[in-house]
């Protein structure tokens, strides 16, 4: 049974195909609306994230099916101590696909290896998001129209932030990326997603601590929020949670053609005022994940059969 | 001490001197009621000093357990006081239930009964759920 994890369990093809895809429901979503007619998407929320299982439910609707969930995870079995394999073995009976997002890392996958339907992970603590990642490259493409040749500005946490690995991950597939890793001292790409992405593929990066002398040679700027969550000391947040502050001043100082990314939600990391700025592609990249969800559960429940 | 002073039984030789003691645990020798010969620092003309331990039973072992402490360890297996056979176990492409993920965010460290299980990636070991490198 196909699940997606990882980003990378979907190859540069699929990524395409799924582009296509997304982009065909965007320019005919009639076409669309029955695809999913009589079929139901479990979210399973063992964490609060309204704004990733509203966008799983809203594509689902839109296909045409139907969307059962747990309530709060405190209330759930999980509350009672029911493992995530047990969980998923139950409501596999129930579902065509799931949907599941959880606080510990691999959750997804043990998921995938006792669910008798497609999993799709929704977000495994610190570890994948690969739905963030596929707005993240439907928005690429939609606003750069390539993936090749771009130098992308990772910014923020750069050490839990999981959209930045997954990106990175994916966009250092593709040829002439190139990187440059703004955060901390204490926030740094993990020197793992270094060696294993970057140095490995040869792609060339640079570190620094310094945003706004960075503006100029990006042609995106991915900003990321510093995570609570994250940390096991308050003292350490709350020391590190506004080193970058993306303002309408200092985007006065970046290329014409540069985008503003962010997986969101935001706190201050991007003040409001940028929304204004044709180049904040934030809000875009919220309706991409919609479309980009569409056409993945479409390709896995057409992979089960399901479909 | 000499391979055939045991009648039935498993040698592990050529273990890299020091690594003895970390076999013994990992393979639960040091709670184990058997006769165990744990000889450290012996004279190799190969490696210089290497650690043997000899067990004087027939019993199954976790393999993996060997290759991950010292790929380059050999596992002799004596019948009747005579070398029936001679592995040399590498270092294996996955561990499982051999090392714990340490990593407190993991699923790990909550699901019942999952079995930790790790990966060689690029000469490291990884637990394939967080990816969090063994220790």
């Amino acid at each position: 049974m196909r699940s997606v994890i990882d980003v990378m369990d979907l190859s540069v093809g699929e990524l395409d195909e799924l582009i296509e895809t997304a982009t065909d429901i965007i320019n005919h979503p009639d076409d669309y609306a029955d695809v999913c007619h009589r079929k139901k998407l479990a979210t399973l929320f063992f964490e609060p994230s309204t704004r990733t299982r509203m966008s799983f439910e809203a594509a689902m609707y839109e296909l045409g099916g139907n969307v059962i969930s747990m309530s709060e995870a405190s209330s759930s079995s999980a509350a009672k101590g029911e493992s995530v394999a047990d969980t998923v073995k139950t409501v596999s009976n129930y579902v065509d696909i799931i949907a599941m997002r959880h606080p510990k890392e691999g959750a997804a996958l043990v998921a995938a290896n006792n669910a008798t339907v497609p999993v799709i992970n929704a977000g495994d603590g610190g570890h994948c998001h690969p739905t963030q990642t596929l707005a993240d490259l439907l928005t690429i493409h939609r606003e750069k129209g390539r993936f090749d040749n771009l130098t992308i500005g990772f910014c923020g946490d750069l050490k839990f932030g999981r959209t930045v690995h997954s990106l990175c991950s994916a966009m250092a597939r593709y040829p002439g990326s190139r990187f440059v890793l703004i955060s901390p001292e204490e926030l740094k790409l993990p020197s793992y997603v270094k060696k294993n992405v970057l140095k490995s593929q040869n792609i060339p990066y640079t570190q620094t601590t310094d945003l706004e002398g960075s503006l100029q040679e990006l042609d995106i700027l991915y900003m990321t929020r510093i995570q609570r969550e994250r940390f096991f000391s308050e003292e350490e947040y709350v020391r590190l949670k506004d080193s970058y502050i993306l303002t309408a001043e200092k985007m006065k100082n970046a290329p014409e053609q540069m985008i503003v990314m962010h997986p969101l939600p935001r706190v201050n990391e991007i003040s409001v005022a940028v929304d204004d700025d044709p180049r904040a592609c934030y809000f875009k990249q919220v309706l991409n994940g919609k479309y980009m969800r569409m056409a993945l559960i479409m390709k896995l429940l057409k992979e089960a059969g399901r479909i | 001490m000499n391979i055939d002073s045991i009648q039935n039984g498993v040698v592990i030789d050529h273990i890299t001197a020091g690594k003895g003691m970390k076999l013994v645990e990992l393979l639960g020798l040091n709670e184990s009621e058997l006769s165990v010969a744990i000889i450290k620092n012996v004279h190799s003309r190969k490696m210089g000093k290497k650690d043997i331990i000899k067990i004087d039973a027939d019993i199954p072992f976790n393999l993996d357990v060997i290759g991950y402490v010292d790929p380059e360890a050999t596992v002799d297996i004596i019948r009747n006081g005579k070398l029936v056979e001679k592995k040399r176990i590498g270092q294996p492409e996955i561990l499982k239930g051999v090392i714990r993920c340490k990593n407190p965010r993991c699923i790990t460290s909550v699901e019942q009964e999952l079995k930790h299980i790790f990966k060689l990636v690029d000469g490291e070991y990884r637990c394939i759920y967080c990816e969090t490198k063994a220790d």
